[in-house]
């Protein structure tokens, strides 16, 4: 190979083939790269899993709760006594989000009143704290758990956010938002379908 | 034809005239690689850390041949390499305490870094490919920790990938992009298996090789923070305080690594689960998607980055606000040229302005996972916010050292406290903590300026023994 520098005239039409050829690799390499990028999504098989769930409320007796799998996470469906519900009215000057304005985790229209749910003797919603997803415990009695002091409602274990018996979260806590009312529908009294509502 | 004319004889020789590359590398990276012959106890972690590697890699080897990444079969295929397989406890047991050494070699590692100025000019490049190789480790601990499909495992990584989650706008389907589910499920312990047995392993001995050859490309730091390669012997172009790699520290690393394996043997042997440390209790309970156990926390050595995930709370938003705000403003008194002055103060208000208000006012997750994050990218740039004149901690100020100190004693502290149930009290600690740690690096480049310098030597201290 030689060493001195003869610069040779540019070849225009190889040049415009080097160039139309990488345009054409690189278009069909990103396009290579789809199936590999979309293999990550949900499969069909995790997405049916994802179908609505027929639940039995019928045998809740007042005061407790029962849990129900929809989308592999945990449904809780809390049966609220008349003293239960007079707890959550005495939280709405500490709650962060009282009337469920946030639109991070949308509560459906149903659902936005105070009691956040369709009545107000059932809590219908997703267990999983809107921090960073671990499963709340309770639903604890006034005075029953420290960090909760005198209010009644549930309290993730993991970074320690309260929230009262309709899920709505204290103020000053790392969760940002209420506990996630699942679209739901009640079929009769005691039947409930979770993960499908009347759309209104 | 053709052949390369060998020094060497034998089939050595016949290799070389074939491959002379081999013996010009073995020269290069052992035999001619001159080191300073100064070297103390935290030059050995290096060493440590390629050790704990291979142990790594050999036996994940085998723990794969007995493995089944399925959420039905993923926790009883642990027990069953546990109970059932012969010499199975012995291999899992040093997989699992090898992760926690890693960590332990690797922060030994980088606080030498710290303590001599290793990450000085001209080896920045040598400290980025590390911190590269630490985010890689991280990588490779987080998604091993999901295989064994514990609790612990479930949860684990169920708080961190919706970590991603507090990303404005994507967040949620880049959450669920991860897992490939709407929560944690057998699609997400398949590609973690995936990640943690093939992708990260090798991207991590890429950066491996990068780090060592640009090591050895600008050569050893030292203690004493002198650059051998500027006294050289005149005869012999070789450094005068270097010796050859090999045999010299070769020798000396088989000494310490002799004693570090003592300690490895007897964790491993005596208390594997160290208390709770190693391997968490809850993580003998399998999987259970819709209980929560009622105290999770990450392995220790995550636990510093999730305090300070932890500790930001609406009302410290507040505090963070502020002091991104006197950080702006010392900022913009100290730079001079006036564009990067008001580029400073134009980022800060608009840092500011999305702290307080917007979208994102006050979200405790969001700013949590960048305050996590950034707690942990900061390590890249200690090259440049360190203005110290000398390098070595040696010829620093006393308060120097001082600092560093109290920076470890900060990282403890939100270490333990991560591991803790979060209380009130906790937590005013924890952001305290939180304040020191980032003013540590914040801070640095003023304070590593500042205080009286003792003068360097012109060669390396060093007293044969």
């Amino acid at each position: 190979m030689s060493t001195e520098a003869i610069p040779e005239p540019i070849d225009g039409d190889r040049r415009a083939a080097l160039i139309s050829t990488c345009v054409v690799g690189g278009a069909g390499t990103v396009a290579a790269a789809a199936p590999f990028v979309l293999s990550f999504q949900p499969s069909e098989r995790a997405k049916a899993a994802g179908a609505p769930v027929e639940a039995d409320i019928g045998g809740i007796a007042p005061g407790e709760m029962k849990t129900f799998e929809w989308q592999g996470k945990p449904v809780w469906v809390l049966h609220r006594t008349p003293e239960m519900l007079e707890s959550i009215k005495k939280c709405d000057d500490r709650v962060a989000d009282p009337n469920s304005q946030r639109t991070a985790y949308p509560t459906p229209t149903y659902a936005k009143n105070e009691y956040r749910s369709i009545k107000p003797d059932y809590l219908v919603v997703v267990g999983i704290c809107s921090h960073l997803g671990c499963s709340p415990k309770g639903p604890f009695g006034a005075g029953s758990n420290p960090q909760l002091g005198g209010d009644e409602g549930f309290v993730c274990p993991c970074h320690g956010s309260t929230f009262d018996l309709a899920g709505r979260v204290f103020k000053n806590k790392p969760a940002p938002d209420n506990l996630a009312v699942p679209p739901y529908k009640f079929i009769s009294d005691s039947v409930v379908m979770i993960g499908e509502d009347t759309k209104a | 034809m053709g052949l390369h004319k060998s020094e060497y004889k034998g089939l050595l020789g016949w290799i070389d005239a074939r491959m002379p590359t081999l013996m010009s590398e073995y020269k290069k990276h052992m035999s001619e690689y001159y080191a300073p012959k100064n070297f103390n106890f935290w030059y050995y972690f290096g060493g440590f850390a390629l050790v704990v590697l291979v142990i790594q890699i050999v036996t994940g080897i085998f723990l794969v041949m007995h493995y089944k990444p399925d959420a039905r079969f993923a926790f009883e295929s642990v027990e069953y390499i546990m109970r059932d397989v012969p010499g199975g406890w012995f291999i899992r047991y040093m997989h699992s305490t090898g992760a926690s050494f890693f960590f332990i070699v690797v922060y030994m590692h980088m606080f030498r870094g710290l303590l001599y100025g290793s990450y000085r000019k001209p080896r920045e490049l040598v400290w980025i490919f590390g911190c590269l190789i630490f985010l890689c480790l991280m990588g490779e601990a987080f998604f091993g920790y999901l295989l064994p499909w514990g609790q612990m495992s479930y949860w684990g990584a169920q708080v961190i990938v919706n970590l991603f989650g507090a990303i404005p706008l994507i967040g949620p389907d880049l959450a669920i992009w991860i897992r490939g589910d709407y929560v944690v499920s057998d699609a997400t312990l398949n590609r973690f298996f995936s990640f943690h047995v093939i992708a990260i392993p090798l991207v991590l001995l890429g950066l491996v090789v990068a780090h060592i050859l640009a090591l050895h490309d600008v050569g050893s730091n030292n203690p004493d923070g002198v650059e051998i390669k500027d006294k050289l012997d005149p005869r012999t172009g070789r450094p005068l305080d270097g010796i050859p790699f090999h045999p010299y520290y070769t020798v000396h690393d088989v000494f310490g690594l002799a004693l570090f394996l003592l300690a490895f043997f007897a964790i491993m042997f005596l208390a594997p689960e160290l208390g709770g440390y190693f391997l968490e209790w809850n993580n003998f309970i399998p999987a259970d998607p819709l209980t929560t156990p009622p105290h999770i926390a990450p392995v220790w050595y995550f636990t510093p980055y999730y305090s300070i995930l932890r500790a930001t709370t609406e009302d410290f938003m507040w505090v963070l606000a502020a002091g991104v705000a006197a950080y702006a403003i010392l900022l913009f008194l100290a730079l001079r040229r006036p564009a990067a002055k008001y580029a400073t103060l134009i980022v800060a208000l608009v840092v500011v302005a999305l702290m307080i208000g917007g979208p994102l006012k006050l979200d405790p997750k969001f700013w949590g996972v960048v305050l996590m994050g950034l707690s942990v990218v900061i390590f890249f740039t200690l090259p440049w916010i360190d203005q110290a004149p000398v390098k070595s901690m040696r010829y620093r100020p006393a308060w120097h050292l001082g600092l560093l100190i109290a920076f470890v004693l900060v990282f403890f502290i939100l270490g333990f406290l991560g591991t803790q149930q979060p209380t009130p009290f906790y937590t005013y600690i924890a952001q305290a903590c939180t304040l020191l740690y980032f003013s540590f690096f914040f801070l640095m480049p003023w304070w590593s300026r500042a205080g009286g310098f003792k003068p360097v030597p012109d060669r390396v201290r060093f007293a044969a023994h």
